[in-house]
């Protein structure tokens, strides 16, 4: 896997595979978080911060179990290091932002289950990135993320002013819109690594 | 659920809930992640499906057993490692039964650890019941989570590729609906059974109550 440079690896992990829209990764919060532009682009931060982090261990991590053969025990090693990463990042936000803290709620200590985490830990582990691929690789995922939710950020807060019917409301409106954007990155298909 | 003051479920009745009253699918709208990656075709959604089923039982019987154990501060944390020890169990399972399943539904059977069905159902009921009772929910929950999945595998098949189990339905002069196979398709497909329940729903408390209901908002 060393051929493939690290731009492309960000450009396709952004763009053509978004994580939201393409891989299905990271939906929860995806349709949880994105009803306000200024609570989206935060989650957004932290989840990509968490990315990083995740991504970083998880490098460490699958050295140490193929080194002594534990593989099996790779799956149970990246979750615990995640739900760390993420009191990590929960009690430095409710010291810095309590403001924040508050807004995002019950998302926050749900991004240890955000499967767009755990997905960029297996992920880099399948594809055997090395160590700069896989950090290239978390940040591009966390950007893709962000820019996802902020993008469904901006499209409801629009929706919110437009009279829709009341069957069509609440998650089938948000999947419908969910879906527009999905075909729209379509087109970003083949940019970047590609699989 | 065993809130004070609410009536005692029989085992049937917990046994429909997750079939129809809570699908974790169609009414609670959880776990959409594998659900959406998945269900391209029949037979992945119904081999997902029962995967996440047998973890589901497995480990909400475990938490169950150990639910006056544990402290609660670390109680997350001790879920989540039994759940990731079960997924464990069923990811080498499926690698041995049938490998050409385990390449189709690739990181999503580990990925099966942070569906939020799961943890849900761990913290929500198997932490609060005796196991004979959690056992029955989450079996319950298991199955509305495969018929859903099904639901939304068939139709993404039918629709997409003109086939239902890889059995070609409508002859050679088919076109395929590419799209529907595709990413955008998962979120029509799930907004269009959404919406057909939401329909059904507004009509029936529409007749009884004589009013248009408002549409429900799930997190």
């Amino acid at each position: 896997m060393d051929d493939i440079s690290v731009g492309q690896i960000f450009v396709s992990a952004v763009l053509a595979n978004n994580f939201v829209l393409a891989m299905f990764l990271g939906l929860c919060p995806f349709l949880g978080v994105s009803g306000k532009l200024n609570t989206a682009a935060p989650m957004g931060a932290a989840t990509t911060f968490v990315m990083l982090v995740a991504s970083l261990c998880a490098f460490g991590l699958n050295w140490l179990v193929v080194h002594f053969q534990l593989e099996f025990l790779r799956l149970i090693s990246y979750i615990v290091v995640i739900a760390s990463a993420v009191q990590l990042v929960e009690m430095a936000l409710k010291k810095y932002s309590p403001a924040l803290f508050r807004a995002l709620g019950i998302y926050l200590p749900l991004i240890t289950t955000n499967c767009a985490v755990l997905g960029v830990a297996l992920f880099q582990t399948a594809r055997e990135y090395s160590f700069l691929q896989a950090l290239t690789f978390a940040a591009g995922a966390g950007t893709g993320f962000t820019l996802a939710l902020v993008l469904m950020a901006g499209l409801r807060e629009r929706l919110n002013l437009a009279k829709v019917p009341n069957v069509v409301q609440g998650t089938a409106l948000s999947l419908m819109l969910a879906g527009t954007l999905s075909l729209a990155f379509m087109g970003f298909a083949g940019l970047g690594a590609g699989e | 659920m065993a809130i004070p003051g609410q009536k005692q479920l029989t085992h049937l009745e917990e046994f429909m809930e997750g079939i129809w009253k809570q699908n974790p699918v169609f009414v609670m709208v959880l776990g959409m992640c594998p659900t959406l990656a998945v269900s391209v075709s029949a037979v992945n959604s119904l081999s997902m499906g029962l995967a996440t089923a047998f973890v589901l039982v497995c480990s909400t019987l475990l938490v169950s057993l150990i639910r006056k154990l544990v402290p609660k501060e670390v109680r997350i944390a001790t879920y989540i490692v039994i759940i990731a020890t079960f997924v464990t169990v069923v990811d080498y399972l499926i690698q041995a039964i049938s490998l050409t399943v385990y390449e189709a539904l690739g990181a999503f059977i580990q990925l099966i650890v942070v569906n939020c069905i799961i943890l849900g159902r761990a913290e929500a009921h198997a932490s609060k019941n005796p196991p004979l009772r959690t056992v029955i929910n989450a079996l319950g929950m298991g199955i509305g989570f495969t018929i859903g999945l099904f639901a939304l595998g068939s139709v993404r098949e039918i629709l997409g590729a003109g086939k239902l189990f890889g059995i070609p339905l409508f002859g050679p002069d088919f076109q395929p609906w590419v799209v529907m196979v595709l990413p955008p398709g998962g979120f029509f497909v799930l907004g269009a059974w959404l919406l057909l329940f939401n329909w059904l729903d507004s009509r029936k408390s529409g007749v009884a109550r004589g009013e248009p209901v408002e549409g429900r908002v799930h997190g």
